[in-house]
């Protein structure tokens, strides 16, 4: 069933896409690699389906050309693409059983009565719905409907398959499940995938390159340490997670990255000062800042107060204002978050030079 | 308004005039049929008897059920093609075929009757092109016979069976059918494998409607049968009203309504009435 070589290579070049007025997608080029996993990450109405649905050839871009292994498909009608899509909602066949689904795309595409028995029961194995093959999809659980839905799109073998945020709809144990499949099943086919989800989490955990949308514009495209670590802009840099933000003064470069004024304190970080200007923000993700009575010399370091503590089982989430008040949030274990409450006034954060990065001041 | 209407009793006395009138203008006068039909002209179950003897009654039965056969069958299917240019056609086609829908509701079924006499009669206006551009010598009998009396109650009916359509078209998941092209099934094959089984239900209720309602039919088939073709509401009015047979009248029509009766317990028992508007 592996068959990397069949696999889609997507290229899209400039894709536009106009409802009246209204711009859902703006310019947009991305290369999507054979077999590679990729998410589209963005808040709601970003243009993400808009984009899913061009791909599948169900809407057709304005502007822009799309090509899938060297192939201009930008006309191609949908039931030509053999695209696996999965919809939110699954859009299972409700008149047909689990078999007579999973059945529909060999049918019409003519094969043989044993070869779609035989496709169709490996697949019915593969993705653990053994038994329910007589059901119609109405006497399923949500996680089997997804199942089918998975199973549907991927029993033609087709060169990519189109996810649009499949598991919204399942509680969050499934979810981590479905999840885990999913990332079997992309390593078992080797296909192209291109999934869509507004979670960044699932986002991270799930693929090989992360693409972020906002208003229609891709923002950042990257793996998922790339644009989590360093990200483009704010939008990105707020999207994929928690973030601190110190206002940065007096910023040059220097040996290995650059150093600024962040209060009264100079600080060091790796990232390249070019195109920030002098004055930019110092953005740290706040699981990488820790609490210290103290910061040496040279080590980066402000001093804050703890204002309010949240207990969150494992460890606990610490807000605290720096002198000249920023807000900074940290988690950190239990018993430190308990003493630097104690301490009242002043505590020292720290982090270290390779987790800091700047933004532009103001921007987005 | 459905949080008020919740309300049983609310609801129940809402719905009180409305049985009130049924009963006193249809339950209870036919419970006086029923009555006939068993003392008319002497008391006993001899005009049941009649009934399953009569040949001419036979005929007429069948004759209903094979033209209310036939009218269900062109009229859902003339539906089905109005429907879904109806439901999903684009803002123009909708326009057209919503007027198409609903026009016919605004002429009377008398008018309606002799419309179709003035086309189909020997010197209608069909006869009279097809002769005058050569295509035929003798007019075609295309009224005052079955034909007539399909192509009239077809036409009365297509409006009744385009509600129950667009009701099931309308509750159906658009997404389900771009994941039919996604997966590969040209639109024919969409259309037939994926639309129109999930329109089902509608089909059936449909079906059931304009079968139910052809049953009953009398003005259209006396006009344009006219005389020739009688159907089973004609006989029960024959048969009251000009041969005074009163006692097979009625028991013609106590079988009429048991077996009406019957239909739609069937067809409430697969559709939910709400699907039918
Ligand atoms: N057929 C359409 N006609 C007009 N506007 C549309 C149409 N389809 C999408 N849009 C608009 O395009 C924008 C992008 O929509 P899209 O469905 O791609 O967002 P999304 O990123 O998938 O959001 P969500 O996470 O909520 O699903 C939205 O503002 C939406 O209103
Ligand atoms: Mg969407």
């Amino acid at each position: 069933m592996r068959q990397p070589g069949r696999a889609a290579e997507i290229k899209a070049i400039g894709i536009g896409k106009s409802f009246g007025s209204f711009r859902a997608l703006d310019n947009l080029s991305l290369d999507i690699g054979r077999g590679e996993f990729l998410t589209l990450l963005g808040p709601s109405g970003s243009g993400k389906t808009t984009f899913l649905m061009i791909l599948a050839g169900f809407v057709q871009p304005t502007e822009g050309r799309l090509f899938s292994d060297g192939v201009d498909i930008t006309e191609r009608p949908a039931e030509q693409r053999a695209a696996g899509m999965v919809f939110q909602g699954y859009a299972l066949f409700p008149h047909m059983s689990v078999e007579a689904n999973i059945a529909f795309p060999l049918k019409v595409r003519k094969k043989s009565a044993a070869d779609i028995k035989r496709r169709v029961g490996e697949m019915i194995e593969r993705v653990g719905l053994n038994g329910h093959e007589k059901k119609l999809p109405a006497q399923l659980s949500g996680g089997q409907q997804q199942r089918v839905a998975l199973a549907r799109a991927l029993v033609f073998e087709p060169g990519v398959l189109l996810l649009d945020e499949p598991f919204s709809a399942l509680d969050k144990g499934l979810r981590g499940q479905m999840q885990a499949e999913m990332k079997r099943l992309h390593q078992e086919t080797g296909t192209t995938f291109v999934f869509v989800t507004h979670d960044q989490s699932e986002a991270l955990a799930l693929s090989s390159r992360v693409a972020i949308f906002n208003h229609g514009e891709l923002l950042q495209v990257g793996a998922p340490d790339e644009v989590y670590d360093r990200p483009a802009n704010r939008f990105v840099a707020e999207f994929l997670g928690e973030i601190n933000m110190l206002p940065l003064k007096e910023i040059r470069s220097a040996d290995n990255g650059a150093t600024g004024l962040c209060e009264d304190r100079t600080v060091s970080l790796r990232g390249s000062a070019n195109g920030v200007g002098s004055n930019a923000i110092l953005a740290i993700r706040p699981e990488y800042m820790s609490i210290a009575c103290e910061a040496a010399a040279g080590e980066n370091g402000i001093a804050a107060t703890a204002t309010n503590s949240t207990y969150l089982g494992a460890a606990t989430r610490l807000d605290l204002t720096t002198r000249q008040g920023a807000k900074v949030t940290v988690s950190v274990p239990n018993e430190v978050a308990a003493s630097a409450l104690s301490k009242g006034n002043s505590v020292w954060l720290t982090w270290p030079a390779e987790k800091g990065f700047l933004l532009p001041d103001g921007g987005r | 308004m459905r949080a008020y209407l919740s309300d049983r009793m609310g609801a129940a006395l809402l719905m009180a005039p409305l049985l009130l009138f049924l009963v006193l203008a249809y339950a209870w006068p036919f419970l006086g049929v029923v009555k006939w039909s068993f003392t008319l002209p002497t008391p006993g179950l001899g005009q049941y008897n009649a009934l399953l003897t009569d040949d001419l009654v036979q005929s007429v039965f069948i004759r209903t059920l094979r033209i209310a056969a036939i009218v269900t069958v062109v009229s859902v299917a003339a539906a089905y093609a109005i429907t879904v240019v109806w439901v999903r056609g684009t803002p123009a086609q909708r326009l057209v075929a919503e007027f198409c829908i609903l026009v016919p509701f605004w002429i009377s079924v008398l008018t309606r009757a002799f419309g179709w006499v003035a086309l189909l009669s020997n010197r209608g206006l069909i006869n009279t092109w097809l002769q005058a551009i050569g295509f035929i010598s003798e007019p075609l009998a295309l009224v005052r016979n079955e034909f007539g009396v399909i192509v009239g109650m077809t036409h009365f009916l297509i409006p009744f069976a385009v509600f129950p359509l667009a009701s099931a078209m309308r509750s159906l998941d658009d997404r389900v059918l771009l994941a039919a092209r996604g997966l590969g099934s040209s639109r024919m094959r969409t259309f037939w494998s994926v639309f129109v089984p999930m329109t089902r239900s509608g089909i059936i209720g449909s079906a059931m409607i304009v079968f139910v309602f052809s049953l009953g039919f009398f003005v259209t088939p006396a006009i344009l049968g006219g005389g020739r073709s009688v159907m089973i509401a004609e006989l029960i009015y024959l048969r009251i009203f000009q041969s005074p047979d009163w006692g097979l009248g009625a028991a013609i029509s106590v079988v009429l309504v048991l077996f009406v009766g019957a239909l739609m317990a069937i067809l409430f028992r697969y559709v939910r009435p709400k699907q039918l508007i």
